[in-house]
């Protein structure tokens, strides 16, 4: 489903800022399969993820979905086929625009925005029939402005979006970071609600290691921009906390819980 | 007196149509575009030309209307495709068009229309409209011509105000709202936010443009230094209007802008009347821009502090 070939990204080259980013990624997801990533601040996973994504172009390597090769489309072309949440709860949505309107534009990617209305009456019935299962009361604010939100409500809604129109790859970068403890939890079971419900394909970045030892088909350590470590199925199963602070220290990154 | 209201609101509404322009850019596509202060004088000067050549004054608007869309669509190539900051890209038109529009007006740096019929002269002479005109409650208004100026733009402001709203509620009025408010979600949402951007400058543009050619069909002259101060001018309205009248919704915020633009020359109408001198205008303008930016500040400040001595006697110290 998805395909990374040989992926470089050096930030600043030939200056004293130089940083390299990724170096000779090499990582395929099956059609469904759940990877989850860790590794220490600025092991270039948040890279990683904005190259698939198209914000950032690669030096080298290639990008491939569904066998498309999408190297070189366009970030706002790309979108049609990925659904993602950034960390910071503010950057997903639009807070001056409504519940409804933000999802209605979600629920456009990949297709021509006209001078069609921005939100049908068959949308609101689906929007709000979504809403419903998150439990958050949102279903009955449909056209309160999202500033009004909480970092978590805003968070849910970004999560629905990114998963509105079935995309090909989910990209969540600690998306679960910037939230209480409690409110985190309740996303992240959101999230894999979803994930599970629509077989997303999914890349998900997280600091919490035992998120990463509960969730996912396959887990990947990164460090200095590569992939240091991967363990997928029973051996993913079998590992503990203390088995990643190891893997840490042994590649000589902080660690982090 | 009434001629002086009369006067202010006629020339409030044909600023309301400017204002909205405004509105597009600094609240809608969080844009500060300057590029209006040669857009309202190249809206004016096609419209004069070509009255001054016997084409018909409807026809003039619409023509401006499409003037005005080609300096947004130069500035937002300039910005983002040639990736110049959003002010920068604004002044570059802004003088740019300086020189192309004495050259629209035909070498001259103003222009009269006295001896065409505008607009509103041929409005004002509508059989209805002249029975409207000369009912007793109009009694007292000396200058019929305001009156008809209102009846008219009054018309045209709604129909602006119609479209706007209408515009922003689309799929891709959508968009445009969502670049403004917040461009790496359109992007990720699969919006080509640099094709919004010039939809928004465009259509703020045209509507500038718009309010140039009734602003000359009105002053019957168009002057190439007509534009000058007119981005203040719009701001000060915008923000006049929005903190008198709210801006819950589109709509709202944009009959709130329109009342603002009435109210802004009412008060510069009456300061004027008051023994102001007309070249103190500006510094007025500017300082009222000024004040009215700061005032959310302030008040959070206040609020801020009141909350901070509550807080204190609440512990009793
Ligand atoms: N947009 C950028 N411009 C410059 N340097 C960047 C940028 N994004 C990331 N980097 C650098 O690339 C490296 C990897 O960063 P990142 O991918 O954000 O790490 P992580 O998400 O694993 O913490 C870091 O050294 C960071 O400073
Ligand atoms: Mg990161």
């Amino acid at each position: 489903m998805l395909v990374c070939k040989n992926l470089s990204k050096t930030f600043y080259p030939g200056t004293a800022n130089e940083r390299r980013a990724l170096c000779n990624v090499n990582l395929s997801l099956r059609r469904g399969e759940f990877v989850v990533i860790i590794g220490g601040n600025g092991s270039g996973k948040s890279t990683l993820l904005n190259v698939v994504s198209g914000a950032i172009l690669s030096d080298a390597g290639r990008i491939y979905i569904d066998k498309q090769d999408v190297t070189f489309l366009a970030e706002h072309k790309r979108a049609r086929l990925i659904g993602r949440v950034f960390q910071d709860p503010m950057l997903g949505t639009a807070a001056s625009m409504t519940i409804e309107e933000n999802l209605a534009l979600a629920n456009r990617r990949g297709k021509t925005r006209g001078l069609g209305s921005g939100v049908t009456r068959t949308e609101r019935v689906q929007f709000r029939e979504m809403l419903r299962p998150l439990e958050l009361g949102l279903e009955d604010r449909l056209t309160a402005r999202v500033g009004l939100l909480s970092g978590g409500q805003r968070q849910a809604l970004t999560l629905l979006m990114a998963s509105l129109r079935d995309p090909k790859v989910l990209l969540l970068d600690e998306h679960t970071a910037a939230l209480d403890p409690k409110t985190a939890a309740k996303v992240q079971e959101i999230s894999l609600q979803l994930v599970r419900e629509h077989k997303l394909t999914t890349m998900m970045v997280t600091h919490n290691m035992g998120d990463a030892l509960r969730f996912g088909d396959r887990l990947i350590m990164m460090q200095e921009g590569r992939i240091v470590f991967e363990a997928q199925g029973p051996e993913k199963q079998a590992l503990t906390v203390p088995d990643l602070v190891e893997k840490f220290v042994a590649v000589g990154s902080e660690v982090i819980a | 007196m009434t001629d002086i209201i009369t006067g202010a609101v006629a020339l409030g509404l044909v600023w309301a149509i400017v204002t909205i322009g405004v509105w597009i850019t600094y609240r809608i596509l969080d844009f500060p575009d300057l590029t209006i202060e040669g857009t309202i004088v190249a809206g004016a000067a096609t419209s004069a030309i070509l009255m001054t050549h016997g084409v018909s004054p409807l026809l003039c608007l619409l023509a401006s209307f499409g003037v005005g869309a080609l300096c947004g669509l130069i500035t937002g190539i300039l910005h983002t495709q040639l990736k110049i900051p959003a002010l920068l890209a604004g002044i570059l038109t802004g003088i740019g068009l300086y020189s192309i529009n004495i050259r629209i007006m035909g070498n001259t740096s103003n222009l009269s229309l006295l001896g065409t019929r505008t607009l509103i002269d041929r409005f004002a002479n509508l059989r209805g409209i002249k029975a409207i005109l000369g009912l007793g409650i109009f009694e007292n208004v000396v200058n019929k011509q305001n009156l008809a100026a209102i009846i008219l733009v009054g018309v045209v402001v709604v129909m602006v105000i119609a479209l706007c709203t209408w515009f922003l509620r689309t799929s891709y009025g959508c968009s445009v709202r969502a670049t403004g408010s917040n461009p790496d979600m359109a992007r990720a949402q699969g919006i080509n936010i640099d094709a919004a951007k010039i939809v928004g400058l465009m259509l703020s543009n045209a509507l500038v443009g718009l309010g140039g050619s009734l602003l000359t069909q009105y002053q019957s002259y168009s002057d190439v230094q007509m534009g000058i101060g007119s981005i203040v001018i719009g701001l000060a309205s915008l923000i006049i209007g929005e903190v008198l009248f709210g801006k819950s919704s589109t709509l709202r915020s944009l009959i709130a802008v329109a009342f603002g633009a009435i109210l802004y020359r009412a008060i510069i109408a009456l300061v004027i009347q008051a023994g102001m001198r007309a070249t103190d205008l500006r510094l007025f303008t500017a300082i009222t821009v000024a004040i009215a930016l700061f005032s959310p500040t302030a008040i959070q400040q206040v609020k801020l502090l009141r909350g901070r001595v509550k807080r204190r006697g609440d512990a009793g110290l």
